[in-house]
């Protein structure tokens, strides 16, 4: 019974990874064809070291572009849908475990999910 | 060559790449870096970056199909991703300080151990009769289908594993690679997982691993989104193709083809990092 209910967390975990990705895979084909029909004439430059600008490094500068229909910010956006699919897992895990009743693997995924967490709000 | 002929010949490479890498099991990311950098001339951070987001794609994208096999087991899993999400902390970190000619040289050798792990089979070693009072504690166990019936195992060495794990979660962030030959390593050899347990579980964890560099290496600019998408699309597209074809394929000669496509690239990162020129 219990070893049922744990496959069905699996099942559900590994649906929500996959249907993550299609998702993302799909904004970030629409912001590449958009970046291609405005840039696809220009001269590629990534020889050089320049860090990405603010509008695509940071979450608040992505979904502000995206949301005005800029091609780099949407595949910005792609990416950031992508990033959540795995941290989704982990939250799931928190939230599965917890059903299972099982504390010391809420607390496992609970502290996966501060460090995922930590990755994004630390400063450079 | 203009931007769109340059994310043509991105996307084709990728494909590529992540077809070769799931048909042969070495994971397309690890010569994605190289590909790049010594191909397109890609700079090295801006390559390590479009990297480690295809890691993630193919990691999630591969993940419903090994669920499918029940042979993964979420505990372990979980568990071993404290040490290596801390571990992608440390390296993604340490991306920032450490010069490029070093990160192409380990990356080399990295890559020479991949070919090495391929070639070298993984077997299902004996267990010993005595569990690990510690496997026990954290209930790192489970059972896995073999010839119809259900076989029971415990892990072992855990200390060991959750440090080897901590080296592979740092290489992942430094590199921008799912370091799947480490982690099978610490599952198989270390805990004595039984191999196909060590190789799926391990594949789900690369994502989680890989996401936890991902904010640092966007918040250090190391994820151009022009360059990130053709390499993303084509990795995901050709490791979709490749999973799909694994048993109609001739995958010893490829493999073999692979495996020397890996160690050449490998020689040419170790070479291009001791000249200085990463």
């Amino acid at each position: 019974m219990e070893q049922e209910r744990e496959h069905g967390l699996e099942q559900a975990m590994g649906r929500m990874l996959q249907i993550g990705v299609m998702v993302a895979a799909l904004v970030v084909l629409a912001g590449g064809a958009l970046y291609l029909l405005q840039f696809g004439g220009s001269k590629p430059d990534y020889g050089h070291f320049e860090g990405a600008p603010a509008a695509v490094s940071t979450v608040s500068g992505i979904v502000g572009g995206a949301l005005h229909m800029d091609a780099r910010s949407l595949i910005g956006f792609g990416i950031l849908l992508l990033i959540a699919t795995p941290i989704c897992r982990v939250i799931f895990g928190v939230v599965g475990f917890a059903m299972l009743r099982d504390k010391l693997y809420t607390a496992v995924s609970a502290v996966v999910l501060i460090i995922l967490l930590y990755s994004f709000v630390a400063r450079r | 060559m203009n931007v769109l002929d340059f994310s043509l010949a991105l996307f084709v490479t990728s494909l590529l790449a992540g077809f070769l890498g799931a048909l042969t099991g070495l994971g397309g990311g690890v010569v994605i870096v190289p590909a790049l950098c010594l191909l397109f001339k890609v700079d090295l951070h801006y390559a390590l970056g479009a990297s480690l987001i295809s890691v993630i794609a193919t990691s999630s994208g591969a993940a419903a199909a090994y669920v499918r096999e029940g042979f993964s087991n979420i505990r372990i899993g979980m568990f071993l991703e404290v040490a290596t999400t801390l571990g992608a902390l440390l390296g993604a970190y340490l991306t920032a300080k450490v010069s490029g000619n070093w990160i192409g040289v380990i990356f080399g050798l990295v890559l020479l151990y991949s070919a090495w792990m391929s070639v070298h089979k993984l077997y299902d070693h004996p267990r010993s009769s005595k569990a690990d009072p510690l496997a026990l504690r954290l209930n790192l166990r489970g059972s896995y289908p073999v010839d119809g019936r259900e076989e029971a195992y415990v892990a072992e060495h855990v200390p060991a594993a959750f440090g080897m794990m901590f080296g592979a979660g740092t290489l992942s962030g430094l590199l921008g690679i799912g370091s799947g030959a480490v982690k099978v390593l610490a599952m198989d050899e270390a805990m004595k997982l039984p191999f196909k347990v060590s190789t799926t579980t391990s594949n789900f964890m690369i994502g989680v691993t890989a996401a936890a560099s991902a904010g640092i290496y966007l918040s250090h600019g190391y994820i151009l989104p022009s360059l990130v998408m053709p390499v993303m699309l084509g990795v995901l597209v050709g490791s979709l193709i490749g999973s799909r074809t694994l048993t109609h394929a001739p995958v010893k000669t490829i493999r073999m083809a692979f495996v020397v496509v890996v160690v050449a690239l490998g020689v040419e990162m170790i070479y291009n990092g001791m000249t200085g020129r990463l």
